[in-house]
């Protein structure tokens, strides 16, 4: 008998609860995929209600991505690196919005930066910027929601990571900030991209928060998911359709990422 | 120069050191595991301050505990080389080197050109566009020499450079490491836990057991003297330097012997033999050892349940015996005693 | 009578009208016991007045419960077509009960037991100034609607087309209650919702719509085919229709059919 060597050899233990997971995601999409009107797709596609949704939510994650990671990379640092007291207070803080049903989250944003909120009423005063009702809105409930999951995965990149590089970087010279974006950054550069990924897959999704903070206008904050259930109101094909547009362009973007940007190996 | 007096608790540790390193000068601090050797080192490369104490580096002060002063890694101007040499692996192996003088404002250009230099004096030219994770153990260790020295350092801290390595790929290491650290200006303290290390590269060593220094001196001074049982275990061996002619060992002091380990080696080499491997006889033995000579007895050093005879002549080295055997033998400063060693017992290093 | 909601009440309705509502878990074969438990599916907007109605209902019939679920009638529609266990639905329009009735969950002809009639909402004390639809121009007012895929939507422009105002809104809210919840916020000068909604809502006041402006939502009730109760589904419909149950509605706002 010879053995395949060199592969990995599961424990047959863990091929049933694994095979249970796959069909625990698989099936539902399955059932989309069985239910979804396929005559009638293309026409529905090119209708500008649905490219306006589709173009909004692609540009809303992906600015809710870049600046998740520009205020989130650094906020992992702190929370991996700084000890101050209420460290784990901040943490818990800062991954509130995972557990938040996203509505609340969107009520929140309203108190805090809407027209009558704490922060909002002296904005609009001072620069006549409304967040609620605009695109800015949109990428703002994005945001809230999505940021966590990067925050949290750079983190845990953070705290693994063998700071004697920073150590050695320090002694040839470099300074903290130095260290930081030429050293530790690089370091945790998989973990980034891969909270990256996380953070705007979520943010693709996001619908509580977007409708409740933002609203819907067609164009200006309508996203996928909104147009998705109003779709569902009146016509449940069309819904159907749209959520398979919407999981179809993120299948190839996920898939797309990985492969080029996450090895397998390494 | 390097001028220490380093205080740091931590843990169970209570390292308490004072130490000078002059310029150009190799010390090597020898110390079991947790006497204290790599907390040193983070203090004085200020990865880590000092309880009390000051460290003071070319008239600098670069931290004082009593005067709250601290110059952060980054201004110390102190070089570190580690152990598992923590090459950048997202850089290359240029990009590496280059770091330092990159952090320390150099352009792009004059940075890859002066780092493309270091690496030549390494040996390593040819292999700047590689990650660090294609080079072997030794070609690694010596692109993290040439990272540290390549920004000039003043102070230049070595810890464990060789431990990381296989046996073959050391001695090509440390000669290597030799010729460097000679080459260099600068303050040197080299961090090891092998003997041969420490007396084969440094002009100086101190030894360290649980945050105390318990000896200073060169290497034949603390080999002929241990003042504890780990110096003598660890230290107290013989360091003969000779050159390999047929199948013999002509050393420099005019005297020969036959090492087993010697059949493979050309030129130099440097023969290390444990003191409890040469065995002392009022006349010529009998029988197999082919390493027999003469020698006088230059004096004697009786400590507790071991006895150190160092003899002078052609073959300068130390021999300890039991209380017991020095009284079976009768011997005194002045003597003239045969001295023999088996040529399996001789270790033989290339230079 | 008015219920106080604090304000983060509300988000959690929200939430209510997002989530698919678990439906009363009935056993089919207690045919001995006194008890009947009746399911109610009722639009959103019916709310508190059907919670009232409820409560008088099981009074009147000493060991009947009824079990409320509150959900948009298009959300409710979705479930009784894929076999939720209802006794009792009733809409806030009448186009989701031709589906129902399309889909054969409903045999009797549907009745109409109250209408809602439009009205502006505008926060307390009306800082934008709104008058009339007329207003819902303005281009510097926030203006919000319902999406046109949900009745509030459909009702609202045609009063705007009746009033030959040609609205640009800043927000196609989802439902009526989010919609109406962010004008009481102060987050929109004015929306279009149902008189029922003002009344229940402290935060906003409410701006007559003419009647040659008006749009009238009729709510039509039914029993459902499949009731495990079919009796008490009857009486049940029979109640809302009846002079006790009108009462009630009347109290919330509606008018009666």
């Amino acid at each position: 008998m010879r053995r395949d060597r060199g592969r990995v050899r599961a424990p047959l233990a863990l091929l049933p609860p694994a095979a249970l997971a796959v069909g625990l995601v698989a099936l539902p999409l399955a059932a989309l995929l069985q239910r979804t009107p396929w005559t009638g797709l293309g026409e529905l596609l090119g209708e500008p209600v649905v490219a306006d949704a589709l173009r909004l939510s692609l540009v809303t994650a992906s600015l809710a991505t870049v600046v998740s990671v520009l205020l989130g990379v650094p906020l992992a640092w702190v929370l991996a690196r700084v000890e101050f007291p209420g460290r784990s207070v901040l943490r818990a803080v800062v991954t509130l919005p995972m557990v938040l049903p996203p509505v609340v989250g969107g009520a929140a944003l309203l108190f805090a930066l809407g027209r009558r909120g704490l922060v909002g009423r002296p904005l609009e005063d001072a620069t006549g910027i409304l967040l609620p009702f605009s695109t800015a809105g949109v990428v703002l409930a994005n945001t809230f929601v999505a940021m966590p999951f990067l925050v949290i995965t750079v983190e845990a990149a953070l705290r693994s990571v063998d700071r004697r590089y920073e150590d050695a970087a320090a002694t040839l010279g470099g300074g903290r900030l130095t260290v930081f974006r030429r050293v530790t950054v690089p370091l945790v550069a998989p973990s980034v991209l891969a909270g990256a990924v996380l953070c705007w897959a979520r943010a693709l999704g996001e619908f509580g928060a977007t409708v409740t903070f933002a609203g819907n206008l067609q164009g200006r904050t309508q996203t996928m998911p909104l147009a998705v259930f109003l779709a569902l109101e009146s016509d449940r094909d069309a819904a159907i359709a749209l959520s398979l547009v919407l999981v179809a362009v993120s299948l190839v973007v996920l898939v797309g990422l990985r492969d080029r940007w996450l090895p397998a190996t390494s | 120069m390097l001028e220490a007096h380093v205080g740091v608790r931590v843990g169970s540790l209570d390292l308490d050191v004072e130490m000078t390193v002059g310029d150009g000068e190799v010390v090597a601090v020898l110390g079991p595991n947790g006497a204290g050797k790599t907390t040193l080192l983070r203090a004085l490369a200020g990865l880590r301050a000092i309880d009390h104490g000051r460290v003071v580096l070319d008239g600098r002060v670069l931290d004082d505990a009593a005067a709250a002063t601290f110059v952060v890694p980054e201004r110390r101007k102190v070089g570190y080389v580690f152990q598992d040499h923590l090459l950048f692996p997202h850089l290359t192996v240029l990009e590496n080197v280059a770091f330092g003088l990159r952090a320390g404002g150099a352009d792009r250009a004059a940075a890859r050109a002066t780092a493309l230099g270091w690496l030549q004096r390494v040996g390593l030219g040819d292999r700047a566009g590689e990650r660090p994770r294609h080079l072997s153990g030794g070609q690694a260790q010596r692109v993290a020499l040439a990272r540290a020295l390549a920004v000039e350092p003043r102070l230049l801290l070595l810890d464990e450079p060789l431990a990381a390595l296989d046996a073959a790929t050391r001695a090509e290491v440390r000669r290597d490491l030799r010729r460097h650290l000679a080459d260099v200006t600068g303050a040197r303290l080299l961090v090891t836990h092998d003997p041969v290390d420490a007396l084969l590269l440094a002009d100086r060593l101190v030894i360290l057991e649980e945050g105390r220094v318990v000896q200073v001196g060169t290497g034949p001074e603390v080999s002929a003297r241990p003042r504890s049982s780990y110096v003598a275990d660890l230290v107290g061996l013989n360091l003969l330097a000779g050159t390999v002619v047929d199948d013999v060992v002509r050393l420099r002091g005019g005297g020969a012997l036959v090492a087993s380990a010697a059949a493979g080696c050309r030129g130099d080499v440097h023969l290390a033999v444990r003191p409890r491997s040469i065995a002392l006889h009022r006349a010529r033995p009998e029988g197999s050892p082919r390493n027999v000579w003469e020698a006088v007895v230059a004096d004697i050093d009786v400590e507790a349940d071991r006895v150190r005879v160092r003899l002078a002549g052609a073959v300068p080295v130390v021999a300890e015996i039991t209380p017991a055997g020095l009284a079976e033998l009768g011997a005194a400063p002045g003597d003239r005693l045969w001295a023999s060693v088996k040529a399996v017992d001789i270790e033989t290093y290339e230079t | 009578m008015r219920r106080q909601r604090p304000a983060w009440a509300w988000a959690v309705l929200v939430a209510a009208s997002l989530v698919v509502a678990c439906a009363g878990d009935d056993d089919p074969s207690d045919e001995t016991a006194v008890e009947a438990t009746i399911t109610v599916f009722a639009a959103a907007s019916l709310t508190d007045a059907f919670t009232e109605l409820a409560t008088d209902f099981e009074a009147d019939n000493p060991g009947v419960t009824v079990e409320l679920n509150f959900a948009a009638s298009s959300a409710l529609r979705e479930q009784i077509l894929a076999g939720a266990p209802a006794d009792v639905y009733a809409a806030a329009n009448t186009s989701n009960m031709d589906q129902v009735v399309d889909g054969g969950a409903v045999e009797e002809t549907p009745q109409v037991f109250v209408s809602n009639a439009l009205e502006i909402a505008v926060p307390a004390g009306n800082p934008a100034g709104v008058s009339g639809l007329a207003d819902f121009e303005r281009e510097e007012l926030l203006i919000g609607l319902c999406a046109e895929e949900v009745p509030c939507g459909q009702f609202g422009r045609e009063a705007l087309a009746a009033a030959g105002v040609a609205p640009a809104p800043d927000t196609n809210e989802p439902d009526v209650r989010s919609l109406l919840t962010k004008v009481a916020e102060g987050e929109l000068d004015a929306g279009i919702v149902y008189r029922t909604d003002v009344l229940a809502e402290d935060g906003v006041e409410g701006i007559v719509v003419p009647d040659d402006q008006n749009v009238v939502a009729d709510y039509p009730i039914a029993a459902l085919a499949d009731a495990d109760e079919p009796a008490g589904a009857a009486e049940f419909v029979d109640f809302v229709l009846g002079a006790d149950g009108q009462d009630i509605l009347t109290a919330y706002g509606f008018d009666g059919a």
